[in-house]
């Protein structure tokens, strides 16, 4: 039974047709890997999904993404419930200019929590299971923009974990951060489909082979392939990704 | 002429160029203080500005009924210009299309170029009478010419230039501040609130600066509609009698009274140190921020 | 529903309501000069000189100050020009920008740029006291030159910082020396926003009365020469707009609305410039 299902999803950037006619369905509980060449609508596709393609400009959006059978795309549904379903990470670590509680805290704060103790156990959930914990637990006052890039991405995480989200969208999460810290972020998601649905856009197939349960493949815009990881990428069914797979188109 | 010989000398003019910029800042400071040499010698700057004895045939030239007019016409403005434009700026930028906010912007600059003195005479057909009325209402008597009318006529004035510079900086916090906020779940208001302002808060704050040394400064405007009474007042609907309206006012007769050319020589240097102290705070601090988002 | 709803529709009616009272009143000065100025704007006052008894509600127009505040403006703008364009040269990178003069310089500039034109005012008149100059047209030449120069160069400047550093870079690798760079290149691709700086400036200057005030004068007469006092459109507004006569008060509305629209029309010259000009500009 799978949470989010896409529904012949075009988008349209200023007239130009960035996404077309993409169905598919997001499995439950699994690491689904968005992956293409640069511009083939990966981002776009992820965006869909939590409604940030709201904020771009001249984006026209048409179809229907399905969270939970409601489709998120109708202009009625209440996006604020919607985004607290679905946690986004950025490529780039954003801290919000606040200190690193205040970062954790700050998703429960505007959903309408007060209750200090709450607060402080849901920090403190949240970053033991980014595995920040210990080191920032001397220093939660300060601010978050302070910290190592590896750092700030976790803080991030641990900020989107707060909410309570179900999905997980990650944009290409680990690709600012050095090596070491873009495999403690990889982990920590591993660890944590048991519990949610995550939906990761790479452009690193090497990435996508480590982590991904199931693959969706995209090519200017349309989807070629998907499938589980072992079918895609043992036995690729069209030409397109086999070329892609074999590092001849990147 | 060589080639070498020509670009040398356009670059020797660009540097002289540069250098009588900063001869001008500082001359103008300088010929001030020599002008306003008289008068300091005869009495101290704090009698000067706190003294409300304003008699210049008896040699009296006490500038603390016109500074605190100027503080009082200039400080209404903001208090009325500040909310209203965080507000329209924070709509401009975060909640309308981007065709409204790329027609914003030429139009705010259209009416920024709007001359002071048409200001006034809006002010004196539609600001004076409304406020005579008010004061009415309110039990008190008012001519119009007042206190509140110099703050209404101001703030409007500098409506465009808060509003644009505001604006401008909310634009410079970056997209992913917005994308972080929003994807949490938060409202757009909740985002303005935490986020944005809070990291463009020196931005804003140096916007407000520079309003208000707008509004320090401004002379034509202001004298049309605030009575030019000098005295210190009392309440919202007195006259006042700020400082640059003095100098514009009093041009013609400084010359007969002895020092009295001195008084308003040092009345421009207060407004000079004044006006260049919080333009200077702000230019820094407006640099400061773009240098942070680069 | 829960209080944060309520919180983001109260205060997006309040933002709402604050952009309408912006545009309101600001729209609202315009009109209401306009629709009190028009109807005293006859061809009269804009081709007549005041007549004996003209601010007793007698004939005559304001072509001395029409007259006046263009030559004011033109001698201004230029000498400003002159001023501002070489220095916003040399605060690029390949002229002194980095040095320290430059910083200073900046920073006098902006100073300058605060600076309220009262104060301009009366440091010309304190200056042409020096000199033994009386209330003139060069007078107010210089005074209004310092009131435009800090704008024109602030605008110039944004719009030179915007070449982008490859263009030039194209043209040194070929040979060419700073000031062949500067005509050729720098000029052709800010020039759209060189004049429109310019025309800012104009529209700032003939719009200002404390600068002019003390070091202009006023006269019936049109601009005869630099040594004698020139009137200007600002002061013919406040002059006549401080008599009793309700004729002559209309047509202080009117000489307003003539300011209004020299004003106007260089802004809406500036808008088509800069959308037409970009013909260069690199995307």
């Amino acid at each position: 039974m799978s949470h989010i299902s896409i529904r012949e999803l075009n988008v349209f950037y200023d007239g130009h047709p960035a996404l077309r006619d993409v169905s598919v369905d997001i499995p439950d509980r699994q690491i689904t890997a968005i992956i293409g060449p640069s511009g083939c609508g990966k981002t776009t596709l992820l965006r869909c999904c939590n409604r940030l393609i709201d904020l771009t400009d001249g984006a026209r959006v048409q179809g229907s993404v399905l969270i939970d059978g409601v489709n998120i795309l109708d202009p009625s549904v209440d996006i604020i419930a919607l985004r607290k379903k679905t946690g986004y990470l950025a490529q780039r670590p954003y801290p919000l200019p606040m200190s690193i509680y205040d970062n954790v805290a700050y998703g429960p704060r505007i959903h309408g929590l007060r209750d200090r103790r709450r607060l402080d156990q849901i920090v403190e959930h949240c970053l033991r299971a980014t595995s920040l914990w210990e080191e920032v637990r001397e220093r939660l006052r300060s601010p978050a923009a302070k910290l190592s890039v590896g750092q700030q991405q976790r803080v991030c995480l641990a900020r989107a974990l707060a909410v309570e989200p179900e999905v997980l969208l990650g944009d290409e999460p680990t690709s600012a951060l050095d090596p070491i810290s873009a495999q403690q972020v990889e982990r920590r998601l591993v660890e944590l489909k048991a519990d949610y649905t995550i939906v990761l856009v790479t452009h690193i197939l090497r990435q996508a082979k480590r982590l991904a349960d199931y693959v969706i493949f995209l090519y200017m815009g349309e989807l070629v392939e998907h499938g589980s990881a072992g079918d895609v990428f043992q036995n690729p069914r069209d030409d397109r990704t086999k070329a892609y797979l074999g590092g001849e188109v990147s | 002429m060589s080639r070498e010989a020509q670009d040398r000398l356009a670059a020797g003019l660009t540097v002289i160029a540069a250098i009588l910029c900063l001869v001008l800042a500082f001359g103008i400071a300088v010929a001030l203080l020599v002008k306003s040499q008289p008068i300091l010698a005869t009495s101290s700057v704090t009698r000067l500005l706190l003294s409300s004895s304003w008699h210049p045939m008896k040699g009296d030239f006490g500038l603390y009924p016109f500074i605190v007019g100027t503080l009082w016409v200039s400080g209404l403005a903001m208090a009325i210009a500040v909310p209203i434009c965080l507000l329209t700026a924070v709509y401009i930028s975060e909640y309308t299309h981007r065709r409204i906010r790329a027609a914003a912007k030429p139009l705010l600059d259209l009416l920024a170029g709007i001359p002071p003195v048409v200001f006034g005479l809006w002010g004196v057909l539609a600001v004076v009478p409304l406020v005579g009325k008010l004061a009415e209402r309110a039990g008190s008597f008012s001519t119009g010419y007042s206190v509140l009318a110099g703050g209404i006529v101001l703030a409007i004035m500098i409506f465009p230039i808060v509003i644009s510079v505001t604006e401008e900086v909310l634009r410079k916090v970056p997209v992913e501040a917005r994308a972080a906020s929003l994807a949490l779940g938060a409202t757009r208001w909740q985002t303005t609130k935490h986020v944005l302002l809070r990291a463009a808060m020196p931005g804003v704050f140096a916007a407000i600066v520079l309003g208000f040394s707008r509004a320090f400064g401004e002379t034509m405007a202001v004298l049309m509609v605030v009575g030019n009474v000098p005295a210190v007042p009392k309440s919202l609907f007195d006259p006042a009698y700020p400082l640059p309206a003095l100098i514009a006012n009093n041009y013609g007769e400084m010359m007969s009274i002895p020092l009295y050319d001195s008084a308003l020589m040092f009345a421009a240097l207060v407004l000079f140190a004044v006006v260049l102290l919080f333009n200077v705070m702000a230019t820094l601090v407006l640099r400061g921020v773009e240098k942070r988002i680069a | 529903m829960s209080a944060r709803r309520l919180e983001e529709a109260f205060f997006r009616a309040l933002m709402i309501a604050a952009t309408l009272l912006v545009a309101a009143s600001l729209f609202g000065v315009l009109a209401v000069v306009l629709v009190k100025g028009l109807p005293a704007l006859t061809l009269d006052m804009v081709t007549k000189t005041p007549r004996g008894g003209y601010y007793l509600g007698k004939e005559g127009g304001v072509l001395n100050a029409i007259a006046g505040s263009l030559c004011l403006g033109i001698g201004a703008t230029a000498a400003a020009l002159l001023l501002a364009l070489p220095i916003v040269f040399y605060l690029q990178d390949e002229y002194g920008g980095r040095s320290r003069l430059a910083g200073m310089a900046r920073l006098a500039l902006d100073v300058l740029w605060g600076v309220p034109s009262i104060v301009y005012g009366a440091f010309g008149f304190a200056i042409m006291l020096y000199f033994g100059l009386r209330a003139s047209l060069l007078g107010g030449i210089i005074a209004l030159c310092l009131v435009e120069m800090p704008i024109m160069a602030r605008a110039m400047h944004e719009v030179v910082r915007m070449v982008p550093a490859e263009l030039k870079e194209a043209s040194y690798a070929l040979g060419a020396t700073r000031l062949e760079t500067g005509r050729q290149v720098v000029w052709r691709y800010a020039l759209p926003g060189i004049v429109t700086a310019v025309l800012l400036a104009f529209g700032r200057g003939i719009g200002d009365a404390a600068a002019v005030l003390f070091t202009a004068g006023y006269t019936d007469y049109l601009p005869s020469s630099l040594t004698e006092p020139v009137a200007s459109l600002p002061l013919a507004v406040f002059f006549q707009i401080g008599t009793p006569f309700p004729q002559v008060q209309q047509r202080a509305y009117a000489s307003g609305a003539i300011l209004l629209a020299i004003v106007l029309l260089l802004s809406v010259i500036c808008r088509l410039l800069a959308r037409r000009s970009d013909v260069h500009v690199l995307r």
